[in-house]
């Protein structure tokens, strides 16, 4: 078995129109910006993806990843818990002026949401948001004495995601708290994408230390020495970047 | 009237803290409560984004932008550190594993409602980790000035903005005040020795019960 691909295009090249896609990373941490670019290489080369539904904790930074990515117009809908950043603008801007959609989830809840939709769980109840504005037309239950809202599974077409190290099968470690959405997302897509920093052979990643085992891994490719989103904005990078 | 600087609320809320307790500290203010752990006991900080017991914050140029807090502010890891995924670190948030979190307030209920996540509908609505932190801490206390820049309440009867948590609140620090909530009542337990209770109702938006004793809130310049 061999799940790498040979480049970034060919490894974001499934993804379609008004697909959703979940993008690993919190802020900069783990986010898989290669991809993200090679995504807004294939929309600015063909005007396709577009309309896309996107899944984030965030909603980007400056004029990079995720940021660029909308500010190219191919998001339709943000799933995220916190639309804020450092430099917010892009996102804020096409907020206020109705040009996307933004669904806001409770940090824990949205995690929980692709946990449980990676693990064919369609619902479960929490406390977070219970008699909040974001409970609103949610079902509530008490156990034990405490109300609990419902809250439903999130599943996507492609999960882009950024690992540490990867071998041929998809098994995958991360760096640190790049962790964060990462191995949730690869669960809750049906193609996880992979962005490693290096891919080893079979056999050199000790079992004991995988965090992500490959079943739930479908394409993986080498990204040697990733951007970082915190140094690209400290740069003033924005995208397409200048050589 | 006399009042606490942040940085002295922050210590008074520290000296709370058990030795061995797990503790998250909001973003922003709260963040300060880990400059005044008490020598000789040990906390360990959780940051929701998925490390456990991280140190402070690198000299700048050191940075590592995979090694942030929930503020993403960099940190630093050190003997003991662990590292998780999302669902993980929110199974110990609501699964009642955290000892303590202190959080920021724009409005805190005697009900023990808080309001921190939401000034009203205008601009762009953002909530991160605000309304599951409130949830399974088996104490969930809140550091804030005692009223607003413009002199209001920040205590109230009923919470007039966007609620983060219903009834969720035990223990309120304020720039003049401790304030335990109690069977859906503000129970005042320390004030600074120079104001009268009167002074501090005065200022407050629902009663405050005086049970027992006051103690003096008597804080170093720190």
């Amino acid at each position: 078995m061999d799940k790498t691909v040979a480049d970034l295009a060919t490894a974001v090249a499934g993804i379609e129109d008004g697909m959703t896609v979940m993008i690993g990373g919190f802020g900069g941490a783990g986010a898989p910006i290669e991809l993200i670019h090679a995504l807004i290489d294939r929309f600015r080369a063909t005007g396709h993806p577009k309309g896309l539904i996107v899944v984030n904790n965030n909603a980007g930074n400056g004029h990079i990843g995720l940021a660029a990515l909308i500010e190219a117009g191919m998001v339709a809908k943000l799933i995220c818990s916190f639309p804020r950043s450092a430099d917010p603008v892009v996102f804020t801007e096409m907020y206020l002026a109705g040009k996307i959609d933004l669904e806001l989830v409770p940090q824990g809840t949205l995690a929980e949401r692709i946990r449980a939709g990676g693990a064919g769980i369609p619902a479960f109840y929490t406390p977070t948001s219970y008699g909040t504005d974001l409970a609103k037309g949610k079902h509530v239950e008490e156990f034990d004495g405490r109300p609990y809202v419902r809250e439903r599974w999130l599943k996507a077409d492609y999960a882009l995601v950024k690992a540490e190290s990867a071998d041929p099968y998809g098994n995958l470690t991360y760096r640190a708290a790049a962790r964060n959405f990462n191995p949730l997302m690869c669960m809750a897509a049906r193609v996880a994408v992979v962005q490693a920093s290096r891919i080893v052979a079979a056999g050199d990643l000790d079992p004991e230390g995988i965090v992500t085992p490959g079943i739930f891994v479908q394409k993986v490719v080498q990204v040697a020495n990733p951007h970082q989103e915190e140094d690209l904005n400290r740069a003033h990078a924005t995208y397409p970047l200048e050589a | 009237m006399q009042k606490l600087s942040n940085n002295q609320i922050a210590w008074r809320a520290a000296q709370d803290i058990a030795d061995g307790a797990y503790v998250n500290l909001g973003i922003g203010f709260p963040e300060k409560v880990a400059q005044f752990q008490p020598p000789g006991r040990e906390a360990i900080f959780h940051t929701e984004n998925g490390i456990l017991n991280f140190g402070e914050a690198p000299p700048a140029g050191q940075e590592d932008w995979d090694v942030i807090n929930a503020g993403k502010k960099a940190v630093t890891i050190k003997p003991g550190t662990a590292f998780f995924h999302h669902a993980d670190s929110f199974a110990m948030v609501r699964g009642g594993h955290l000892d303590v979190a202190i959080l920021g307030a724009y409005e805190v209920a005697e009900t023990g409602d808080l309001a921190n996540w939401s000034t009203g509908p205008k601009g762009v609505p953002a909530v991160g980790g605000a309304m599951d932190l409130v949830h399974g801490a088996k104490r969930v206390a809140v550091i804030t000035d005692h009223v607003t820049k413009d002199g209001k309440p920040k205590l109230l009867k009923r919470c007039t903005l966007p609620l983060t948590g219903v009834g969720c609140v035990t223990r309120v620090y304020t720039s003049l005040a401790v304030i335990d909530i109690e069977g859906g009542r503000f129970v005042l337990r320390e004030k600074l020795p120079s104001i009268s209770v009167e002074d501090l109702q005065s200022v407050t938006g629902a009663e405050l019960l005086v049970p027992g004793p006051v103690a003096d809130l008597i804080v170093p310049e720190v």
